[in-house]
């Protein structure tokens, strides 16, 4: 591998930002040049988020642009179709099955779509689905949907297990590591 | 050693390296984080200052009486500043004194999209603007030399994608850096039209030799590659130059006002096609255009929203770049919304309830303009909901008037809406002002003001008493509600508002998100009661869903506040545990 771009997408508060920093973390680790674009402010109040990671030997734009994507790690569904064309031909879709109703669903002004994950399935080869929430609840805390989800990227990328490890360890703080280290070991040993 | 660190993290970072001792700054998206670093250093004074006007002063003083000193602050924020600004530019410094603004092309948290460039031209300061976290430590550090040196401020500009894009960043030691000696020098500090006469005149030397130097200045680069083209570029344009380009010719400027005219010449002629990438304006292009150079910039390129590399191929490379495969399936948009247990979100139900003209402000709560409360009529700037509330009764007559209120939050109150206040009260006005006091500084991520009573380094400090302040300032009807005692609040803005005189109400419950602020845990339907009415719809919760046919709670986000259990008729939102059997 010498080079790799991983975009996360979710619903501001899902703890995108956190994922973000510990896959950051990892590619230090690597030795990779490495950049992280993350969002804050306005959307991170339930809007729709997006952080982009990126690492190679030399890397210049934070941003991944469409059809750049290797990996996206989605931790909402309707997130999910949102960023499909990010995706590059035979890139990996990680999504996590959990639904989060935008404003204009609850008002009944637009719909949710029916059965996203079956769509992308269907013109993406390679996708994962994953029902983390239970997996996080089940941990010890429904907070960890970020860490088992990363847990499954994880397994995807390749990388050495410990590199994440040793980065959660580094990016959490103490009194959470514990569940947070359950919650990787779930996502890193799904059967996907 | 090597840290991942945010462009913001990088530039408090440099300012500790450069031996600061004192800075101040008021929060904004996306500038606030440097100086929440910058507080984790015990060698450095910080404050949260009122506004930003406040911080550049404090960091004018700092700097006059000779200690480095750096402020920071968003876009819009350099308005406020800009009063201090262009008049620190003719006293100049004694310790080294750096403004860090941060611009939001795109305007991902921001109500415009000003290209603070303008500013270093107008007031004529000097700008830097880094690429990268690496250079943002650096170029900060720079800025503290160039400052003394040339004796003048020095602005560092950043963008969105460079002040919250994580990279790489060597760490150094603070530089042992020494006070300097305070002299008295009323000529050069005190600013009345005989000595700031002369100032200026030093101005423009300064302007002249500096752009001169800039022509050799390590800030500004040529980086040789195949010279069929050239690219004139900085900051973050310069990485999507870069990712788009390959192996072109670039003239990378580091310091963005005043120009390198020599060295931009020199480039121009080593190159076939030379281009100017830049986002929002042609700052660079209208000056290169006056060398009577020819360059394609934004002809080619729009002056509106972000730049990427993308964009920089289709428009100008005429490259069509391949997409991922798609669903033919629309995804609604998601646009941002309050959070579950916001506090706001009691006072917009009750404001959408009497049909009020609503003067907003700038935080949190300008989410209440959007559906389904969209309650808000107006949003322009940080405190002019006050001062606009005021304008809308001087305009339309006091029964208007008594149809409209002001609403704004607690810092921003502080920030800017007291002048506004005071307008009210010695022109006779008669509006009506709703503090949403939240215990916090929102939307740009907890930070503490003046109301909270800790400082930036969580130290207990005195808190001002917004009761005492209205009445301190002639406002007799002052009344302190909780937004999420729905009659009593919709109770008390019908008197406020049809009183014959000036009033504040203060709606005080904290943002759910601060810790220590704990409800039940998530609620759940009792699908017997629940009568589909969608009343609890009405005030617009992500965690209020309907499923199929049917109401349900989603109990990933719902976190018990229980405003909507105010609002059901039928008794059908209950705990989750009730009735559970």
């Amino acid at each position: 591998m010498d080079k790799l771009n991983i975009m996360i997408v979710g619903v501001g508060g899902q703890g995108t930002l956190l994922a973000s920093r510990i896959l950051g973390n990892v590619a230090m680790k690597m030795n990779f040049d490495v950049k992280v674009s993350e969002v804050h402010g306005m959307a991170q109040r339930g809007g729709s988020v997006v952080t982009y990671v990126k690492l190679a030997k030399k890397v210049y734009s934070p941003i991944i642009e469409k059809g750049e994507a290797d990996i996206i790690l989605a931790f909402e569904k309707l997130e999910a179709l949102r960023w499909m064309e990010y995706l590059k031909n035979g890139g990996s879709y990680i999504i996590n099955e959990q639904r989060i109703d935008p404003i204009p669903v609850i008002l009944g002004k637009e719909k949710y779509p029916d059965g996203i994950i079956e769509k992308i399935k269907g013109v993406v080869n390679k996708t994962i689905s994953v029902d983390a929430l239970p997996i996080a609840k089940e941990c010890g805390n429904i907070k960890a949907v970020n860490v088992v989800l990363l847990g499954v990227l994880a397994k995807e990328t390749g990388i050495d297990k410990e590199i994440w490890i040793e980065s959660i360890k580094e990016t959490v703080p103490k009194k959470l590591q514990e569940v947070n280290f359950k919650a990787f070991e779930a996502g890193y040993g799904l059967a996907v | 050693m090597k840290k991942l660190m945010l462009g913001n993290e990088a530039v408090a970072r440099g300012a500790y390296e450069a031996g600061v001792t004192v800075a101040a700054a008021y929060p904004g998206t996306p500038s606030t984080e440097i100086t929440e670093n910058i507080a984790k250093y015990d060698e450095i004074y910080a404050e949260w200052s009122p506004n930003e006007k406040v911080a550049l002063e404090v960091a004018i003083g700092a700097s006059i009486a000779g200690a480095r000193s750096i402020c920071s602050m968003k876009h819009v924020g350099l308005n406020v500043a800009a009063d201090p600004l262009f008049t620190v530019s003719y006293t100049g410094v004694n310790g080294g004194l750096v403004i860090m603004v941060a611009d939001d092309p795109g305007m991902h948290s921001s109500q415009n999209e000003q290209d603070s460039r303008n500013y270093a031209k107008a007031s004529k300061v000097p700008m830097l603007e880094p690429s990268d976290s690496q250079e943002c430590k650096d170029y900060v550090k720079e800025a503290f030399e160039i400052s003394e040196k040339y004796d003048c401020p020095v602005i560092v500009r950043l963008t969105t994608r460079v002040a919250h894009s994580q990279s790489l960043v060597e760490i150094s030691d603070r530089v042992d850096y020494k006070l300097k000696d305070y002299v008295k020098n009323p000529g050069k500090y005190v600013m009345m039209p005989a000595m700031a006469r002369k100032r200026h005149v030093e101005v423009e030397k300064r302007m002249s030799l500096l752009k001169e130097d800039s022509n050799t200045s390590s800030l500004n680069k040529i980086e040789w590659g195949n010279r069929d083209i050239g690219i004139i570029s900085s900051g973050i344009a310069y990485q999507y130059a870069r990712e788009a380009f390959g192996d072109v010719s670039y003239l990378k400027l580091g310091m963005v006002y005043p120009l390198p005219d020599k060295l931009i010449e020199e480039f121009a002629k080593g190159v076939k096609t030379l281009y100017v990438i830049e986002e929002l304006e042609p700052f660079f292009e209208d000056h290169i255009k006056k060398l009577g150079i020819k360059v394609i910039g934004k002809e080619l390129l729009p002056v509106i929203g972000e730049l990427s590399s993308q964009i920089i191929k289709e428009k100008i490379l005429g490259v069509q770049i391949e997409k991922g495969a798609v669903v033919e399936e629309n995804a609604p948009v998601r646009p941002p919304v309050m959070c579950p247990g916001c506090p706001h979100r009691g006072t917009y139900y009750v404001l959408k309830k009497q049909k009020l003209t609503v003067s907003g402000d700038i935080g949190c709560y300008t989410l209440g303009a959007l559906p389904p409360t969209e309650t808000m009529d107006i949003c322009v700037c940080m405190g002019a909901s006050v001062s606009g509330a005021h304008g809308i009764e001087k305009a339309r007559g006091k029964e208007f008037g008594k149809k409209t209120v002001a609403v704004l939050g607690d810092s921003t109150f502080i920030h800017s809406g007291i002048t506004g206040l005071i307008d009210i009260v010695y022109n006779k006005g008669n509006s009506t002002v709703i503090i949403l006091d939240n215990s916090i500084t929102g939307m740009t991520g907890h930070q503490h003001n003046p109301t909270t009573g800790y400082t930036i380094k969580n130290e207990p400090t005195k808190q001002v008493d917004l009761v005492k302040l209205a009445n301190a300032v002639g406002i007799e009807r002052v009344r302190v509600v909780d937004p999420f005692n729905i009659k009593e609040l919709d109770k008390v803005v019908k008197e406020e508002t049809s009183a014959d005189e000036p009033s504040v109400i203060i709606a005080q419950r904290p943002c759910a998100l601060l810790k220590g602020v704990k409800y039940g845990g998530p609620l759940k339907i009792n699908m017997d009661k629940c009568k589909k009415c969608k009343q609890c719809f009405t005030i617009g919760c992500p965690a209020l869903v309907k499923v199929d046919d049917h109401i349900e709670i989603n109990d990933a986000l719902c976190i018990g506040c229980e405003l909507c259990t105010k609002l059901c008729n039928f008794g059908a939102i209950e705990k989750a545990g009730e009735n559970n059997g």
